[in-house]
C-alpha cells in the first residue's frame, strides 16, 4: 500500500513534506510542517523572519536533515536519495554564493558541470543562462564587478542552467530596487509559463500576489494557512476593509469597536484598518463614524492577521 | 533520517564538476603559483645550500646542498597543500558560501572534499617536485627514482591538504589560522629532516616526527634520489597513509557538522 501512495505522489506532487520537524538545539525551526506542492505550480511561501522558510528549503536539498517526518522531492525520498532530487532541482539561495573571482561565464560553466549538463549541451545552456540573466556582453566580467541587480539575475540564471523541473527561490528579490524586481518577476513568470514547479519564499506580499498560483503562510515552523491568494483574502480578510486615520486615541476607539463586534483590525502607522467590515452590525458601523475609507482587503491584510507581523 | 549509514559512492560526474571549479580558479592563479614554486626553492637552495653549505660539507653521507635540495621538496609538499586547503576552505565555507552552492547541486560532501583534495595534491605533486629541477640546475645528479617524486609529494600533500581542510572547518575566524600556522605548520616543516638531520634533534622529537608526514616524505624523496631502502620506505608510505586516513575522517566529520545542519 505504501508503494501505491508513493507512485501516486510521484505523478502529481513535486514536493511532499509530512510532519517534518527540524530542531536547532532545543528550538524547532520547522515544527510539524505538512506541505505538498503539485507539479507545475508556483507556490508562494510567506512568513515573518524566522518562520522557517530557509530551513525548509535546506531540508529539501538535503543540506539540513530533519529530526522527524518524511520528505519527498520529485518522487525521491530525501535525504536518502537527495542527490537524484538535487540533480533535477535548481536552487536560488537567500544569500548570494556566486564566486566573485570568476567571470559570469565561468560561474555558469562550473554549474553546468556540477549539474551534469551533457557536454554537447553545455555551451548552449551557458549561452541561454547569460541571455536569461541579461548579461550578454558581460560574460567576461568578474562577478565581483557586477551590480547588485546583475548579481541577483546571475544567481537566478545559475540556478536554472540545467533547466530544472523544480526551482527553489529563497527571497529572490530581497533588497533590490523596484525596477530590477519587476524584471525578475518577468523571469519567474516565464518559468511558471514553461511548466516549472516553483517554491518561492518572499516577504513581499505583492510578489506573491503577482506570481503565486497558491500560497502557504508559515509561522513558527508550520503552515498556518494555505490557498490561492484570492481565496486566502476571502477566507481571512473578508470582502471589505475600512481604513481610519486619526490620532492614537481615535485609532484605539476604532479598534475597541471592531473587536467588540468580533472583527480583526490592523494598525499601520497613523491608521487602523477594520477587516471583514461587511460583517459589522449597523450599530457598530454608526459608532465608527463616516470618516473611514473603504477598500478591498489584500493578501497583506491576511498576512498581518495571521502572523501578527508587519510587512515591508 | 541520518545519511551516515549509506554506502559512500564517488561519482565521476561529481568529482569532475568540482575539478571544473578548481580549473577555473587555477586559470587565475597559475602564473604567481609557478613563479613561487620555482623561485622559492631557488632562494632556499641559495641561502641554505651556499650559506650553510659553506659551513657544513656533508650530512648523512650526501652533500649539504643535495640534502637541502631534497629536503625542500618536503617543505613544498607542506606549503602547497596546507595553505591552499586552509585558505580556500575558509573562504569557500564562510566568505563566499561556495560549499553551500556546490552541495545544493548533485555533489555530496565526501565528493566535494575528495575532489578538492585530489586537485590540491595533484597540483602539489607537480609544483612540489620543482625543487629537484632547481637542484639539478645547482648540480644535483639526476636519478631515475626522481620520477617517483611527484607521486610521493601527491600522497603527502593529500593528507596535509585534508589536515588544512579540517583546521579551516574548525576555526571560528580566519585569524585563528595563524595559531595553526605557527603552532603546527612550522614544527611540521622543521621537525622533518628538511634543513638539518633528524639526528641533531632530541630523542622525543625524533619519535614525534613519525607522526609527521613531511618527515616521511623527505625520507622517501631522499631515498628515491639516492637509493631506496624497501623496508624503511614501506614504513614511510604507511606513515603517510595513516596520517591521510586520520585527516580524512576528521575533515569530513567537521565539515559535515558545519555544512549540513
Ligand atoms: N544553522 C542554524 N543553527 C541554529 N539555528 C538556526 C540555523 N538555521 C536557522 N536557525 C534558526 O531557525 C529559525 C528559522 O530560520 P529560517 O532561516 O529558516 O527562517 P526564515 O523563515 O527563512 O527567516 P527569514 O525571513 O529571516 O529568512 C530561526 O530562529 C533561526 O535562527
Ligand atoms: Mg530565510
Amino acid at each position: 500500500m505504501g508503494h501505491n501512495v508513493t507512485s501516486v505522489t510521484q505523478q502529481t506532487n513535486a514536493l511532499a513534506l509530512r510532519g517534518v520537524v527540524k530542531r536547532f538545539g532545543d528550538r524547532a525551526a520547522v515544527d510539524g510542517l505538512d506541505l505538498t506542492v503539485e507539479r507545475g505550480v508556483c507556490l508562494g511561501l510567506l512568513g515573518p523572519n524566522g518562520a522557517g522558510k530557509s530551513t525548509t528549503m535546506r531540508l529539501l536539498t538535503g543540506q539540513a536533515v530533519a529530526d522527524e517526518g518524511a520528505i519527498e522531492v520529485l518522487g525521491f525520498p530525501v535525504p536518502r536519495e537527495s542527490k537524484r532530487a538535487r540533480a533535477a532541482m535548481g536552487v536560488v539561495p537567500q544569500q548570494d554564493n556566486l564566486d566573485e573571482e570568476l567571470t559570469v561565464r565561468e560561474n555558469l560553466e562550473v554549474f553546468a558541470h556540477l549539474y551534469r549538463v551533457p557536454r554537447g549541451g553545455r555551451a548552449a545552456a551557458v549561452a541561454r543562462a547569460v541571455a536569461r540573466a541579461r548579461l550578454t556582453g558581460r560574460e567576461r566580467t568578474r562577478v565581483g564587478d557586477l551590480s547588485g541587480g546583475m548579481r541577483r539575475r546571475l544567481l537566478i540564471a545559475r540556478g536554472l542552467v540545467h533547466d530544472p523541473a523544480l526551482v527553489l527561490l529563497d527571497e529572490p528579490t530581497v533588497g533590490l530596487d523596484p525596477q530590477v524586481r519587476a524584471e525578475l518577476w518577468g523571469l519567474i513568470d516565464g518559468l511558471r509559463a514553461a511548466g516549472t514547479t516553483v517554491l518561492m519564499s518572499t516577504h513581499y506580499i505583492e510578489e506573491a500576489e503577482r506570481l503565486a498560483d497558491d500560497c502557504a503562510v508559515m509561522a513558527r515552523g508550520r503552515v498556518i494557512a494555505r490557498g490561492a491568494p484570492s481565496d486566502l483574502v476571502a477566507r481571512h480578510a473578508g470582502k471589505q476593509a475600512i481604513e481610519h486615520h486619526g490620532p492614537p486615541a481615535r485609532l484605539a476607539e476604532v479598534e475597541r469597536i471592531a473587536h467588540a463586534a468580533g472583527l480583526p483590525t490592523r494598525r499601520t502607522g497613523p491608521s487602523v484598518t477594520v477587516l471583514r467590515a461587511e460583517e459589522l452590525p449597523p450599530s457598530a458601523l454608526e459608532a465608527l463614524g463616516a470618516d473611514g475609507f473603504v477598500r478591498r482587503p489584500t493578501l497583506e491584510d491576511v498576512f498581518v492577521i495571521l502572523t501578527g507581523e508587519r510587512v515591508e | 533520517m541520518s545519511d551516515t549509514g549509506r554506502l559512500r559512492r564517488f561519482e565521476g560526474a561529481a568529482l569532475r564538476g568540482v575539478w571544473r571549479y578548481e580549473a577555473a580558479q587555477f586559470t587565475r592563479y597559475w602564473k604567481p603559483q609557478t613563479f613561487g614554486a620555482l623561485f622559492e626553492p631557488a632562494f632556499m637552495l641559495l641561502a641554505f645550500g651556499y650559506g650553510v653549505g659553506s659551513l657544513v660539507a656533508a650530512v648523512a653521507g650526501i652533500s649539504y646542498r643535495d640534502f637541502v635540495a631534497t629536503g625542500v621538496v618536503g617543505t613544498a609538499a607542506l606549503f602547497l597543500s596546507v595553505f591552499p586547503a586552509m585558505f580556500n576552505g575558509y573562504t569557500r565555507r564562510v566568505f563566499q558560501h561556495t560549499y553551500d552552492a556546490v552541495l545544493a547541486a548533485p555533489v555530496d560532501l565526501h565528493e566535494l572534499l575528495a575532489g578538492e583534495t585530489v586537485w590540491t595534491a595533484a597540483r602539489a605533486g607537480v609544483f612540489g617536485s620543482a625543487p629537484l629541477l632547481v637542484g639539478m640546475v645547482f648540480g644535483l645528479d639526476p636519478a631515475p627514482g626522481m620520477l617517483l617524486v611527484p607521486f610521493i609529494v601527491f600522497a603527502t600533500a593529500f593528507g596535509l591538504s585534508l589536515f588544512g581542510a579540517w583546521t579551516a572547518a574548525r576555526v571560528a575566524s580566519i585569524n585563528s589560522l595563524d595559531y595553526v600556522i605557527t603552532g603546527v605548520v612550522t614544527p611540521l616543516m622543521l621537525v622533518a629532516g628538511t634543513y638539518f638531520p633528524m639526528s641533531s634533534l632530541p630523542g622525543w622529537a625524533q619519535v614525534a616526527a613519525h607522526a609527521n608526514p613531511v618527515f616521511h616524505c623527505v625520507e622517501l624523496v631522499r631515498h628515491a634520489v639516492f637509493g631506496f631502502r624497501p623496508l624503511a620506505d614501506l614504513g614511510h608510505l604507511a606513515g603517510i597513509a595513516a596520517f591521510a586516513a586520520v585527516a580524512w575522517t576528521l575533515a569530513l566529520r567537521t565539515l559535515r557538522r558545519k555544512l549540513i545542519a
